[in-house]
């Protein structure tokens, strides 16, 4: 587990009674959170408990239907477009898959955003990208295309592009997912040192138990959208509750069973007994 | 980000003053190269740098290079705490001549 900062420090994100919703779904369920400056922030949850869109509300990309949210001192929802795009460039964000453009070497996929946003010296942003490749220790393998790296290197080369403008803020959507063990721990690692050597704040939405009691400073764990627990590592395995309980131990929850309603499911019939056409 | 050229016993001081980003580093490279490409052997004094970027020590990587092409002296001195944490982060703290203060660094040099 990662040592507690003990220090006082200011908030990097701050949410507040946050209501999400797809349709008429309501995902997210007055969510309130706040992740200190520096901190690795876990958030896990099943599938569906609304993990991914709670970051993705926090990256501005999806809208909330009620509530606040604070990221680096600003409330998003009352930024332009360009201050938004300011704000965003203080930000890394390691998606899941990479998303890698397939047409580009790792070398330009890593300096893209310093195409976008900088005016530096070509000789600059190709040593800033091997820089940022040596400490994902993908030293050399800028000239190779995305489709030539592995599912692990992929991942660390998302985290070299994630990091090449020093973000502030860097947000990991499941970083272990697909790895075996050994290359799991890697990049456990790898954004422990992240956060050592620049002071990041980090927010790792992951199920991946072993990779959560291994970095966070504190764990968030939703549950159908409703923020269950919020804690340190030691808090959340101290915890009686049973859905916590599940969650550590890898049980399904157990599904709470209408019988009348699971045999019309079956039997294909409507409540009243008609056949459902 | 302020800067100062000092000649001091024969070598160059450049003590940069400030935050170090993208927006100052450009400053920054085009200081050094430009001192190098008049040969001088340079200290590099960090030691009112509060915060330098990748771009920054990308920077200084380009400078040490151009400086080892000419057979030039280079030294970064006096790197705060902060600074020193990203480039050991890349472990160019294995590349860089480091020393502790601008006269260990100019008494380097001179030995060099």
């Amino acid at each position: 587990m990662a040592s507690p900062h003990s220090s006082p420090r200011g908030k990097a994100i701050e949410v507040e009674h946050l209501e999400t919703q797809y349709g008429s779904r309501k995902v997210l369920k007055n969510v309130s959170l706040a992740v200190d400056d520096g901190e690795i922030m876990v958030v896990m949850g099943g599938s569906g408990s609304g993990k991914s869109t709670l970051m993705r509300a926090i990256l501005g990309l999806q809208r909330p239907t009620a509530g606040t949210i604070r990221v680096l001192g600003e409330d998003i929802a009352g930024l332009g477009t360009r201050k938004m795009a300011a704000l965003r460039r203080r930000f890394g964000v390691a998606f899941q898959g990479g998303a890698l453009f397939s047409s580009m070497t790792v070398g330009d996929n890593i300096m893209l955003p310093l195409r976008e946003h900088s005016d530096l010296d070509e000789r600059t942003m190709e040593i800033m990208a091997r820089i940022k490749l040596e400490v994902v220790n993908l030293a050399g393998f800028e000239n190779l295309m995305p489709s030539e790296l592995s599912g692990g290197m992929l991942k660390r080369a998302a985290f070299a592009r994630a990091i090449i403008m020093d973000p502030k803020i860097l947000f990991c959507d499941e970083p272990s997912a697909g790895l075996d063990p050994v290359v799991s721990s890697t990049i456990d690692d790898l954004i422990l040192r992240l956060r050592e050597a620049m002071d990041m704040t980090v927010v790792v939405v992951t199920h991946d138990l072993d990779s959560a009691f291994k970095i966070a400073d504190r764990i968030t764990i939703l549950d159908e959208g409703r923020i269950l627990f919020v804690g340190t590592p030691d808090e959340v395995r101290a915890q009686k509750n049973q859905r916590i309980q599940d969650l550590l131990n890898r049980r399904p929850p157990e599904e709470a069973l209408d019988p009348e309603a699971y045999l019309r499911r079956l039997t294909g019939e409507s409540p009243s007994g008609e056949p459902v056409s | 980000m302020k800067y100062e050229t000092n000649d001091v016993e024969g070598v160059t001081v450049v003590a940069l003053e400030g935050d170090v980003d993208l927006e100052s580093s450009p400053v920054a490279r085009r200081l050094l190269l430009d001192q190098i490409a008049r040969n001088q052997r340079l200290v590099v004094d960090l030691s009112r740098v509060g915060y330098m970027d990748s771009s920054g020590v990308a920077s200084l990587v380009e400078a040490l290079q151009s400086a080892r092409k000419r057979g030039c002296g280079f030294v970064i001195a006096a790197t705060g705490d902060a600074v020193l944490r990203v480039i050991r982060l890349a472990r160019l703290d294995r590349v860089f001549t480091l020393s502790a203060t601008v006269q260990d660094g100019i008494a380097a040099l001179r030995k060099g």
